[in-house]
């Protein structure tokens, strides 16, 4: 951090690993929760598993209520590229599907699928694959059913950190260096399962075609460094032993580490040829594959302020509370919970909440363990931030950018390569929020953005809207005259065929032109020529989507559902504004006394919490609208519009010549 | 709520100014010992009217004063003032001089955080400009001065200019080296003349080495603590150095050694205590470097050539005025981010 460290750390530099600028060493607080083993919890009375668990699109789901399901059982199907599968943790019956409360900070809950066990835990007829020899196309599409994500806690769906696309990979790193504190997770399993992680890796392996393999661990879990190192000893896979420094566990810092090799900050590592997985990701591969066993449980840690830290193998979907209590219980002083470390981990919103695919570590937090932060100072410039910053960062100018409303200053100094470790503010004397300021202003730019591109949208439609009017106007006119020249020959012959003609080609036109207006806005239908069991689900889900309010909706109402976006978009890229100048104000305050900032600080959590919530809400109504009518979308609005401006000028083109011909 | 991290491990900012202020303490002893306790007087003047005019100034401008007061900021601007200045100048003129640095350089600029310049420094270069004569009457150390004066009466001179009745002022105070040696090559002196002047020591000014050594402990007890990195004091005192050995290899007869202008006036106290206030300092690593070593560059060009004896003061001020600039451009490489 001071630059003292950084000088002995050069120095101690050794052979082969690289050490990156900046990082913190917090105490570690692991010993609790590695005394015993991977403990096992009794079946919950009752599952609840949220759809949103991974980073992506909700998956789809397969089930209804009063469903029986077994172990195993395909409950929500992945629905596109980026999202991930789910299933049912045990047998039991669908209890509930609807909305509960869900471990995500904002506190808003989100759709969930309740099992309710029946206590057998009888499994679903599973498929094991020969990974070694199949072919690996094949194995990578079954995946979309695994619904394994990386466990690390980024969420994101395996399957497609397998596809690389175009680039190959040639070295696989594996992250094992479970930088955070309090989190054991990890380490227990290298301890516990070092041969099965092996044979994960080689599932990894042979499905990117990566030809090294290096796993990175923190030199502070000698235990897990022995099993493994025992574990690799007839392989070509590499062990690196990394120093314990936060935040080792980032994936382009661990790749630095280990490959001295710095990923472009505009690039993801596979553009490099290199793939990043965590120990407990390869070890899921491995199960499917070997076991048939889809994403159905993880290991978490269940640490602080409870009686017996340990970590538990706990099905997804299992309340937190059942945790709790495997652990010995929560001390009298527990305030709330930590889901995550105590470096990058967020409050929990509720106890109630369930353990999801992200939850590597819950920590019971007490006024003790966790001292709430004094007050905020000003920023003295002392550069310990920057001294500390992994991605050598300047955290105090983007703390200034970010307070002053000073986007694009924020933005040029590289706001966005900022991975929100909390180092900075780890080390900050005067106790500033460095971290709630960035992601303040990372949503603010991101809002702006998006504005922008509506307003442009909007803009660009707008002008469409004149130039059709415009051009209505002339195909008017030119009917005028067609009809006043019609009349004319009306008057000097008595049979006009050729006038009548004309009249009747240009009613033709219109009705066409009308007709083909009135296509474009009707919505593709697949609900033709149906089997009668499809027809029989899509009435039940119509019926449960009336029972849930969600009533079909005419194109005329999407219209009118997409004006009220608009509207919507507008007015919270107004109240963003507002939101700025309220903080504007407060930072022109905030010196005046530190209450200021606690003030502040509250409305920064709460307009990041609106932001997410918006972004919640935004996602939901995507939601929702693939499961009532696609409402094209702005950008698809403006080209149709755009294509029928065409053809409309195209017509009236194609009138006037036709018009001009027979004069002649 | 989401407020990560959920631990920190940082020193508060009062516990980093107070270690600064007990990184001057050695100094002070030293100094309080060899002159005797007129600058305890004045530590405790400016203290005093820091505190009182920080005060002010909060209240004035409707911020909180208590947490503000207890940073111990106002406290280090003080002592660095009071230090830099003669122990026995009249009481006023330490009042006047933390004054404005308090209000003026400080507060008016918004306070903690906000300062463009060192604040003891602006206080120390207005006193300089204005009363240049109060300003450079320095009292010899006690071993050197004809005459003693005990401490209450330095209380008393400091606080009515007047003297026990046997004893006139020039008899108290002495040029410094600094001074004296411009003056006297000004008059074609020859270096080892002038060096064998009682007012020289061992490598500076008799008696002040023995402060700027003490200083030096300071410093490296800042250094320890982590308050303070190495960039600062070695880039200034490396460029201290570096000039004037270049000056001295090509003409030692007209310049003084490097060791001479390293412990001599306020290069010590520059190099740790003045230089090193973060607030109006750069903070990239690489602007460090800049920062201390033009800052040392210029400390020598005013000594050999400018109109004052010392000249950290300016070159910290002009520095100051830099400081942007040296950051925007010192700035690291970004992370995955190549030239
Ligand atoms: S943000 Fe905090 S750590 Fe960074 S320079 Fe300012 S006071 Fe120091
Ligand atoms: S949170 Fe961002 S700015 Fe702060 S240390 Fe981490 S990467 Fe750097």
């Amino acid at each position: 951090m001071n630059a003292p460290i950084n000088i002995a750390s050069l120095l101690k530099k050794t052979k082969d690993v690289f050490r990156f600028h900046g990082g913190v060493h917090p105490p570690e607080n692991k010993t609790q929760s590695t005394q015993l083993p991977i403990g096992r919890l009794p079946m919950p009375k009752q599952l609840v598993l949220p759809l949103r668990q991974h980073v992506g699109n909700i998956p789809k789901t397969k089930v209804a209520i009063g469903d029986k399901v077994l172990k195993g059982q395909l409950i929500a199907e992945a629905e596109g590229a980026v999202s991930a599968a789910i299933h049912a943790p045990t047998s039991g019956i669908v209890s509930a599907i609807g909305e509960a409360v869900i471990p995500h900070p904002s506190g808003l809950p989100d759709h969930c699928i309740t099992i309710t066990p029946d206590g057998e835990d009888s499994w679903i007829e599973r498929h094991p694959q020969d990974w070694r020899t199949t072919d690996v196309d094949t194995l990578i599409n079954s995946l979309h059913l695994s619904g394994i994500v990386g466990l690390g806690g980024a969420t994101f769906p395996t399957q497609i950190k397998l596809r690389s696309g175009k680039t190959t990979i040639h070295t696989l790193v594996i992250n094992a260096a479970e930088c955070e504190p309090y989190i054991t997770c990890d380490d227990m399993l290298m301890r516990e399962y070092h041969e099965q992680i092996v044979n994960g890796i080689a599932v990894a392996k042979r499905l990117l075609g990566a030809t090294n393999v290096v796993i990175g661990i923190e030199d502070n879990k000698t235990e897990a460094i022995k099993a493994m190192r025992a574990a690799i000893a007839n392989t070509d896979i590499q062990l690196k032993i990394v120093p314990t420094i936060y935040p080792s566990g980032d994936a382009r810092r661990l790749v630095y580490l280990l490959l001295g090799q710095e990923v472009p900050h505009n690039k993801r590592s596979t553009e490099v040829g290199i793939q990043v997985f965590n120990v407990a990701t390869v070890l899921a591969l491995y199960r499917y594959f070997e076991f048939g066993e889809p994403a159905l449980s993880r290991v978490v840690s269940m640490t602080g302020n409870v009686e017996q830290p340990q970590n538990f193998e706990v099905l997804f979907g299992t309340p937190l509370l059942d945790l709790v209590k495997a652990a010995g219980g929560s001390k009298a002083d527990t305030s709330h919970y930590i889901m995550g470390g105590p470096m990058m981990g967020f409050n929990l919103p509720s106890e109630n909440v369930p353990i999801t695919k992200a939850a590597n570590c819950i920590i019971a937090a007490s006024p003790t363990l966790f001292e709430p932060t004094p007050p905020a100072m000003p920023c003295i410039r002392c550069s310990r931030c920057a001294d500390a910053c992994p991605v050598n960062l300047q955290p105090q100018e983007l703390y200034w950018f970010a307070k002053s409303d000073n986007f694009e200053k924020a933005h040029d100094y590289n706001l966005f390569d900022c991975i929100e470790c909390g180092a900075c503010s780890y080390v900050c004397p005067s106790n500033i929020p460095l971290v709630q300021y960035y992601r303040y202003a990372k949503s603010e730019i991101i809002a702006l953005d998006k504005a922008k591109e509506a307003a442009n949208i909007a803009r660009e439609r707008n002008e469409f809207r004149l130039a059709r009017i415009e051009r209505e106007k002339q195909e008017r006119a030119g009917k005028h005259a067609a009809r006043a020249q019609g009349a004319k020959a009306a008057e000097t012959s008595h049979d006009a065929p050729t006038a009548n003609d004309k009249q009747a080609a240009i009613a033709a036109a219109i009705a066409r032109a009308k007709a083909q207006k009135n296509a474009d806005n009707i919505q593709p239908q697949n609900t033709t020529n149906l089997s009668a069991s499809t027809q029989a689900e899509i009435d039940e889900i119509n019926a449960r989507r009336v029972a849930a309010g969600l009533t079909k909706q005419s194109p005329i109402e999407v219209n009118a559902d997409k004006q009220a976006k608009i509207a919507a978009a507008v007015a919270r890229a107004k109240s963003q504004k507002a939101e700025v100048d309220t903080l504007r104000q407060n930072a022109d305050n905030q010196t005046k006394q530190p209450v200021a900032d606690i003030e502040k600080q509250a409305k920064i959590n709460a307009a990041i919490e609106r932001a997410k919530t918006l972004k919640a809400a935004a996602a939901k109504e995507t939601v929702n609208d693939v499961n009532t009518q696609p409402v094209i979308d702005l950008d698809k609005q403006a080209k149709i519009d755009a294509a029928i401006a065409r053809a409309k000028a195209q017509k009236a083109a194609a009138l006037k010549a036709k018009e001009n011909q027979p004069k002649e | 709520m989401n407020r990560s991290p959920h631990i920190t491990n940082a020193p508060t900012v009062s516990s980093i100014m107070s270690k600064v202020l007990i990184g001057l303490l050695p100094g002070i002893i030293v100094y309080a010992w060899l002159f005797g306790g007129g600058i305890i007087i004045t530590l405790t003047l400016a203290t005093a009217t820091a505190l009182v005019t920080e005060a002010l100034m909060l209240k004035l401008r409707k911020r909180s004063i208590q947490p503000f007061l207890s940073d111990y900021s106002a406290i280090i601007t003080a002592w660095l003032l009071a230090l830099a200045i003669p122990p026995l100048a009249p009481w006023w003129l330490i009042v006047v001089g933390t004054a404005f640095a308090i209000i003026v350089a400080k507060q008016l600029y918004g306070g903690l955080g906000y300062n463009p310049f060192n604040p003891a420094m602006v206080g120390y270069a207005v006193l300089l400009i204005s009363f240049p004569v109060i300003m450079t009457k320095w009292p010899a150390a006690l071993s050197l001065a004809q005459t003693k004066l005990s401490f209450m009466d330095q209380f008393h001179y400091i606080f009515s200019a007047t003297l026990p009745s046997n004893v006139n002022i020039d008899a108290v105070t002495s040029a410094t080296p600094l001074d004296y040696l411009k003056t006297q090559l000004k008059l074609n002196q020859s270096m080892t003349v002038i060096q064998s002047a009682p007012i020289f020591g061992i490598v500076g000014s008799k008696g002040v080495e023995m402060i700027v050594l003490a200083y030096l402990a300071g410093g490296l007890f800042l250094l320890q603590q982590r308050i303070i990195t190495w960039h600062l004091p070695i880039a200034f005192l490396g460029a201290i150095a570096a000039i004037a050995g270049l000056f001295w290899i090509i003409d030692s007869t007209q310049f003084a050694s490097p060791m001479f202008h390293l412990f001599s006036g306020a290069s010590m106290l520059g190099a740790f205590f003045i230089l090193t206030d973060p607030i109006s300092g750069p903070t990239t690593q690489k602007g460090k470097l800049y920062f201390a070593a033009g800052a040392g560059i210029i400390t020598y060009l005013v000594r050999v050539y400018g109109g004052y004896p010392d000249g950290v003061a300016f070159a910290v001020i002009f520095m100051n005025i830099c400081v942007p600039l040296i950051d925007m451009y010192t700035q690291p490489r970004v992370f995955g981010h190549r030239e």
